[in-house]
């Protein structure tokens, strides 16, 4: 049994008993190697590395503990057995024997039956040693690759699900670097009309499974936001393409959310997260709640993408979180909860504190700091003081056609289902003139293109939105109406044409409405600042000449280059 | 035991109980809970009068059973929740996929 063969070291100065102990060691069928002294014993160790040491206690030159000292220094994380052989019996001197690095003692005079077991029995405890270390080593180089492995997924990753703009200077907000395999996600993103969309979402599990799904998520959603797509849109496609892709099981949980400084509201998506919170500048707060499944469970004919609106003013903050938070958990299993959520936030006076007293209470709740938490804040801001989105297009180098006009008509059934802006603006983009001010393009289409479909097709009165109240009820009417359009047109007329200079967009939206006196509701909208108004001032301020005709059912707007 | 299931005397359905944490770690028991070749109930109770905490893990094992028992036609009951337990399936809005008791 060539496994079980093992080098022992004997280290005794009687003649006799070193030959007693070889014979014994041999016959077992074990390479003996003999030292009779402690240094020889020590020599001998470093050049053969035998697995075993039989060693005599008391020696000349170098005694048997200093000489285990030595051995067991050398042989460092691996087992090398010391048996001391001693004919000492004090218990001090016994224990002098352990705490010298010995293993057993074995007395004399020898007892070859009990020699051979502690042989058996030393060996059983080196070959565990050895395994131990095996996989302990094992173990770590697993890790490491992983951790590689890891770093390298979310290089990969950050190209793709890129900051966005957090670094916006409304923006505030906190994620751990493991984020990603804790199955964390926090996007945000500039639509064309300089919108702001922000994502945090939260799949199942953790770890390659839990990432994986981010990847996708953040292509759709910064692809969509880029060019122009509605926040419904957007959730569709992310909800349709999880779904699509994940196995049944795993999901994201997430918030959806946009900002729209032009108009000053918050739009709310929340599938699955905790209660997100408008905070207003008075210190009221409102929750934005669950209101559906999360992403990736439903298919695309059940899936629900309805969002809420919320009036937002200049200094009101929308605030998201993950789990983590919530979910904290104490030595006594207790949960961190909302609860003591919002009471931080009621003790809270200086705003930009909040994340550090959030995580300070975390901490002193758990004992320790937690570091898998994820939160976001954004502010209401005055257009203007954000640096606006670039319009991302390939420039080709070339012009684009300058020589063309095109009309468009969306009746009811499209009008409930379809966004023509992305569409459109596509199209437009096309023109390399008009690139430049793809963001003022697209703001003035959607400004127009929502006026003509709220006020002009679905009559809805945008007086209702003088108030929080109004507010709400102005956009749930707007979507029950929009559900069951039955009739009404929207269309757009676009005229483009090329001169020496450069050259122009006219662009005519026009609806199946009632119209509106024109100059009255200007001339109101002059003196008006409330949550409604500020549209057509919008417009006005955006595009180069703007009319209203026939009675304000068809509105006018050019763009030069 | 953290998972015990038992059979109605007529096999048309199954209760699952859970004691303790329902997450990653009970993925194979509970599987193995209803996966069995040898019954096919029609209707699935999921007791959670022992369950005190469930993760996200959790709600997608209950998405795999929901699949499993035949998707959208899939009869499945959670009952006994308490209110930690609750507030979970709450705010996922699992009462569009299950009956919450």
């Amino acid at each position: 049994m060539a496994s079980d063969r093992l080098v022992v070291l004997i280290a005794e100065d009687s003649p006799a008993d070193r030959m007693l102990l070889s014979t014994i060691v041999a016959r077992e069928g074990h390479r003996v190697l003999t030292a009779a002294n402690g240094l020889e014993a020590v020599a001998l160790f470093e050049q053969e590395r035998p697995q075993l040491v039989l060693m005599d206690a008391l020696m000349p030159v170098m005694d048997g503990f200093e000489a285990a000292r030595r051995i067991k220094q050398m042989a460092g994380e691996a087992l090398v057995p010391v048996i001391f052989l001693t004919s000492l019996t004090e218990s001090e001197a016994l224990v002098r024997c352990l705490e010298a690095g010995g293993d057993d003692f074995l007395a004399k005079p020898y007892n070859r039956v009990i020699l051979v077991a502690k042989i058996k029995a030393m060996e059983r405890l080196r070959r565990l040693q050895a395994t131990v270390l095996e996989q302990r080593d094992l173990i770590a180089r697993h890790n490491e690759h992983l951790l590689s492995e890891q770093r390298v997924a979310k290089a990969v990753f950050d190209k793709v699900a890129h900051s966005g703009c957090l670094d916006a200077p409304n923006i505030r907000y906190l994620q751990s670097p493991h984020a990603l395999f804790n199955g964390d996600l926090l996007l945000a993103a500039y639509n064309p009309s300089g919108d702001m969309y922000v994502l945090l979402g939260d799949f199942t599990g953790h770890g390659l499974p839990a990432a994986i799904g981010a990847m996708p998520l953040a292509e759709v959603f910064y692809g969509m936001a880029a060019k122009g797509h509605s926040m419904p849109e957007i959730l569709r496609e992310m909800n349709a393409k999880l779904k699509r892709i994940l196995p049944v099981g795993v999901f994201c949980c997430a918030t959806l959310a946009s900002v729209s400084f032009q108009r000053r509201t918050l739009k709310v998506w929340n599938g699955g997260l905790p209660d997100g919170y408008l905070l207003r500048a008075d210190g009221s707060r409102e929750p934005l709640v669950s209101r559906h499944l999360p992403l990736g469970v439903l298919d695309a004919e059940d899936f629900d993408e309805r969002c809420e609106v919320f009036p937002m003013a200049p200094g009101d903050r929308l605030f998201l979180l993950s789990d983590g938070v919530l979910e904290a958990e104490n030595a006594d299993h207790q949960l961190f909860g909302e609860q003591r959520l919002l009471a931080v936030f009621d003790a809270n006076r200086q705003p930009q504190r909040l994340f550090d007293e959030i995580l300070t209470a975390v901490e002193r709740f758990r004992g320790r700091a937690q570091d898998d938490l994820s939160m976001i804040e954004v502010g209401m801001m005055d257009v203007g003081m954000l640096s606006s989105a670039p319009v991302p297009f390939v420039d080709t180098g070339q012009q684009g056609p300058l020589d063309w006009s095109a009309s468009f008509e969306f009746r009811a059934e499209s009008l409930r289902s379809f966004n023509p802006l992305p569409f459109l603006l596509q199209l437009l983009l096309e023109v390399r003139g008009l690139r430049g001010q793809g963001g003022a393009l697209y703001s003035v289409l959607a400004e127009l293109y929502s006026n003509a479909l709220e006020h002009g097709v679905m009559e809805l009165d945008s007086s209702l939105k003088r108030d929080a109240a109004g507010f709400s009820r102005y956009y749930r009417e707007r979507g029950e109406r929009l559900a069951c359009l039955e009739h009404g047109f929207v269309r757009f007329h676009l005229q483009v044409r090329g001169d020496q200079q450069g050259g122009r967009l006219e662009l005519g939206v026009e609806d199946s409405g009632k119209g509106f006196d024109v100059a009255r509701v200007l001339a109101e909208q002059e003196r008006l600042d409330g949550f409604c108004g500020r549209g057509l001032s919008l417009v006005r301020a955006l595009s180069k000449r703007c009319a209203w005709e026939r009675g304000g059912t068809l509105a006018r707007a050019e763009f030069h280059w | 035991m953290a998972i015990s299931s038992q059979l109605s005397s007529d096999g048309q359905e199954l209760t699952i109980s859970i004691q303790g944490r329902f997450d990653f770690s009970l993925h194979q028991a509970f599987r193995d809970a209803y996966e069995r070749a040898d019954i096919r109930p029609r209707r699935y109770v999921i007791d959670l009068e022992g369950t005190n905490y469930l993760d996200s893990s959790a709600l997608g094992m209950l998405l795999l059973l929901r699949d499993y028992a035949g998707g959208d036609d899939a009869l499945i009951s959670l009952i006994n929740c308490n209110p930690d337990v609750r507030k979970i399936l709450g705010i996922s809005n699992f009462g569009q996929l299950f009956q919450i008791s």
